[in-house]
């Protein structure tokens, strides 16, 4: 065994840290980029970006109910990948509403961004009980179909190794949801009519009003995309770990932070941000004992944890990276906006 | 309606509900809520120096609140030598550590200008910190943790009387401001809102998690208190023959003895809460007038006339020579300090810190929205929005309970949906608080109590 202990700290490194953080990685990543792109053209910060998160999840989990309830699965998949499509429609839908009752008057007034920031905050109440209301508060799983894609015990009895490497299901379709998510994005901001004009848009509201965009339907395709991100970030998470409206809510932060590390209202800096925090996030918070164990000689051997920051102070390592980001680089890591 | 009508009109209104409480409930309920009133309106000012005066959004309110909480405990209670004895000089080392390697770290980015070297010495002084204050600090927290944990497991305070904590609060949450202020006024207005949001994560997962300090979440109780104490007044003397006086009508109305006797009991426990109350609400009021009394001298100054031409133009102020991220930070240092007092008192108030009880959406959005209500930019509207907001807040609850028994009434007794609409009606509340929100930013954006235009 001894010439595995390599081996074994590189698999102990993927099963707790490297894996997943790209999927937590993944999750965050879809989310900012809802925000940021709501940031680029509508040109607010979104409070309500969290709890829009819980309610997209929410539908996702009555529909999943709903398809279960007449004997529809998705087999080996979970059911609420079958589900996500109609959620994110009712969630646009939603979103639309709102944009129409509340936001709207306030674009058509051209308040500052600072007045739409506390209108979202109003939103953010109003969306925050609607969840409470319809769910309750409380923890909910809807995960269904096979659970384990490589499991830890036929990992090491396979290899012979002494740690295990567990691949959930989950931590593959997030990425690969993700990446199919980002591409069409990308594509479509890059590529298409309506992506180039809703860039102009966010670029020159002006320019882009003489040269014959409609900002009506910018703004609807964005709140439309938006939805679509934040919903599928949203299932993704709960699907991985679980629902709950509080710990939605507490994503708020890193959420921001990612958007301002990569750069806010810039999408390809948008991943990246998610990507930086969920890894520092993963990487700071585990405790690497077991790691050294196997890579030091024994009289080397670490006594404590090897952990640098305890898990519950997850909250202080998005923020110190963007204190740290604000200082060096306030454009962020991809130049962002910056009014 | 004129403006100068508004002011008196909202507070007699006011008046009337907290009264209405008063005859329907009970005084006792009508005066907590006062209280609670009382501290908000405190909290609505600091923010509404904030935005309504600076135009600064600071999302971290909860943070400075519980900071008050925090060196509210810290001050007041008893100091546990044993912890000082075994473990003190483990979190002093840590705390000197900790102080050197901001002052290295500070000292290394100003003045080496290599930016290799500077940033390689940055990264080196934090893992010698790191390891420098784990080598300390985890032993020593084992120890106060273990110490009586039932009752202490921390290391106590400085045994001052709770009252001095209000200014020394003041003082912490003024600094942290000031640490916040320096790294983000600086740049756009929303990385203020979000390094706020940070920052009362953070100061609430410190409270929450280190034990050493307050306990944590196993709660401080037993607080030093200001006022006196329940049974003491039930006593004392000089308390029953004012009971007794007030109540002379009632008292002679009943005929035997002692019935008179048992009568007489009731009213002094009653009143014995009442009068504990009052001088709590005396207390707070003195402190709202102060800081009412002192902000508006300030903001009728001439520095309050440069702040307000910031806040409407920042480029024509920046042109006379005014020095927009100097009184910035200023304006946001006073408002935080002023959330702080009121952090203290509330603390004060409850008798105990309770770290589990601080929420981002009772502590930080439903400030905003007393300062949104009540007329941003203008202190008085602020203290008729802590009321009025507040007062809400708490007559939600039986209200929704009672809304959602009206939409329930035509259940089954047993139905499923009768029973999910009576145990959601919790969540009404904040769908209340939304709307009010959105409401009043859409049609009476300048609040009940509008800013008074000063023309010269």
């Amino acid at each position: 065994m001894e010439n595995f202990e390599l081996i074994n700290a590189l698999v102990l490194i993927s099963n707790f840290v490297l894996i997943p953080a790209l999927s937590y990685g993944s999750q965050l990543a879809l989310a900012t980029l809802s925000l940021t792109i709501i940031y680029g053209v509508l040109r607010f910060s979104n409070f309500a970006q969290a709890d829009w998160m819980s309610f997209g999840t929410m539908t996702t989990i009555l529909f999943t109910w709903y398809l279960q309830s007449l004997g529809i699965t998705g087999g080996i998949l979970p059911t609420a990948l079958i589900a996500l499509p109609f959620a994110i429609i009712v969630t646009a839908l939603f979103c639309l509403l709102i944009d129409r009752s509340v936001y709207s008057f306030y674009r058509k007034k051209k308040s500052p961004p600072i007045v739409l920031m506390i209108v979202s905050v109003g939103v953010m109440f109003i969306l925050q009980a609607i969840v409470r209301f319809i769910i309750g508060p409380n923890d909910r799983k809807f995960f269904d179909g096979e659970k384990f894609i490589i499991h830890a015990l036929d990992f090491k009895d396979y290899f012979g190794l002494s740690e295990g490497l567990t691949i959930k299901s989950t931590q593959l379709i997030t990425l690969i949801v993700a990446i199919i998510a980002m591409v069409s994005l990308f594509y479509f901001l890059q590529r298409t009519k309506m992506g180039k004009s809703m860039r102009a848009y966010s670029n020159n509201e002006d320019l882009a009003l003489l040269s014959g965009i409609n900002p009506e339907r910018v703004v609807l395709i964005t709140w439309v995309i938006a939805s679509a991100l934040i919903t599928t970030a949203g299932v993704l998470y709960g699907l991985d770990k679980s629902f709950k409206p509080f710990t939605y809510f507490n994503l708020l932060l890193p959420m921001f932070a990612a958007a301002i590390v990569g750069g806010i209202g810039s999408p390809i800096g948008a991943v990246i941000g998610g990507y930086v925090i969920a890894f520092s996030e993963i990487t700071l918070t585990y405790a690497y004992k077991k790691f050294f164990i196997y890579l030091l000689p024994e009289r080397l051997e670490p006594s404590g944890l090897m952990q640098v920051l305890s898990t519950d102070y997850k909250f202080a390592i998005s923020f110190i990276i963007l204190v740290i980001v604000l200082i060096v680089r306030p454009t962020g890591i991809v130049r962002g906006k910056i009014i | 309606m004129t403006d100068d009508l508004r002011a008196p009109l909202a507070f007699t209104f006011m008046g009337i509900l907290l009264a209405l409480v008063g005859f329907t409930q009970s005084w006792s309920v009508s005066l907590s809520i006062i209280n609670l009133c009382l501290i908000s309106s405190i909290m609505a000012i600091g923010v509404n120096l904030q935005w309504g005066y600076g135009g600064l959004f600071n999302a971290g309110v909860m943070g400075f609140t519980a900071l008050g909480g925090l060196t509210a405990v810290l001050v007041s209670y008893d100091p546990v030598y044993e912890a000082w004895d075994k473990a003190g000089i483990g979190i002093l080392i840590s705390a000197i550590i900790l102080i050197l390697s901001i002052t290295l770290i500070l000292f290394a980015y100003r003045n080496i200008s290599s930016p290799q070297f500077r940033n390689t010495s940055i990264i080196l002084i934090i893992i010698a910190a790191i390891f420098g204050i784990n080598n300390f600090y985890g032993p020593s927290i084992d120890i106060i943790e273990s110490i009586n944990p039932a009752k202490t497991g921390f290391l106590g305070g400085l045994g001052l009387p709770i009252v001095f904590s209000w200014v020394i609060a003041a003082f912490v949450a003024g600094l942290v401001a000031w640490v916040i202020g320096r790294l983000t006024l600086r740049l756009r207005s929303d990385y203020l809102a979000i390094a706020t949001l940070g920052i009362s994560e953070i100061v609430i997962a410190i409270v929450k998690h280190e034990d050493w300090l307050s306990r944590g979440v196993k709660n401080v109780s037993g607080l030093d208190r200001p006022v006196p104490y329940e049974i003491e007044l039930q006593q004392s003397e000089w308390f029953i023959n004012l009971v007794e006086r007030i109540n002379y009508g009632t008292l002679d109305s009943v005929q035997t003895i002692s019935s008179r006797q048992d009568l007489l009991n009731d009213l002094i426990i009653v009143s014995s809460g009442v009068f504990v109350k009052l001088c709590y609400a005396g207390l707070f009021l003195s402190v709202l007038l102060l800081i009412f009394y002192l902000s508006h001298l300030a903001l009728n100054s001439p520095w309050g006339r440069m702040l307000r031409a910031i806040r409407d133009n920042e480029e024509a102020a920046s042109s006379m020579g005014k020095n927009i991220f100097a009184q910035h930070l200023q304006i946001f240092i006073i408002g935080s300090a002023i959330i702080g007092i009121a952090g203290a008192m509330l603390t004060t108030l409850d008798g105990q810190f309770t770290p589990g009880s601080y929420r981002p959406l009772r502590f930080t959005f439903i400030i905003w929205l007393m300062v949104i209500v009540g007329g941003s930019g203008n202190n008085l509207g602020s203290i008729f929005g802590g009321f009025f907001v507040w007062f809400i807040w708490i007559e939600a609850e039986p209200l929704s309970i009672g809304f959602m028994n009206l939409l329930a009434s035509g259940f089954e007794y047993d139905n499923p949906i009768r029973m999910h609409l009576l145990g959601s009606a919790a969540h009404l509340r904040l769908f209340i608080m939304g709307l009010l929100l959105l409401l009043a930013l859409r049609f009476m954006p300048r609040g009940v109590i509008p800013e008074r235009i000063q023309k010269k």
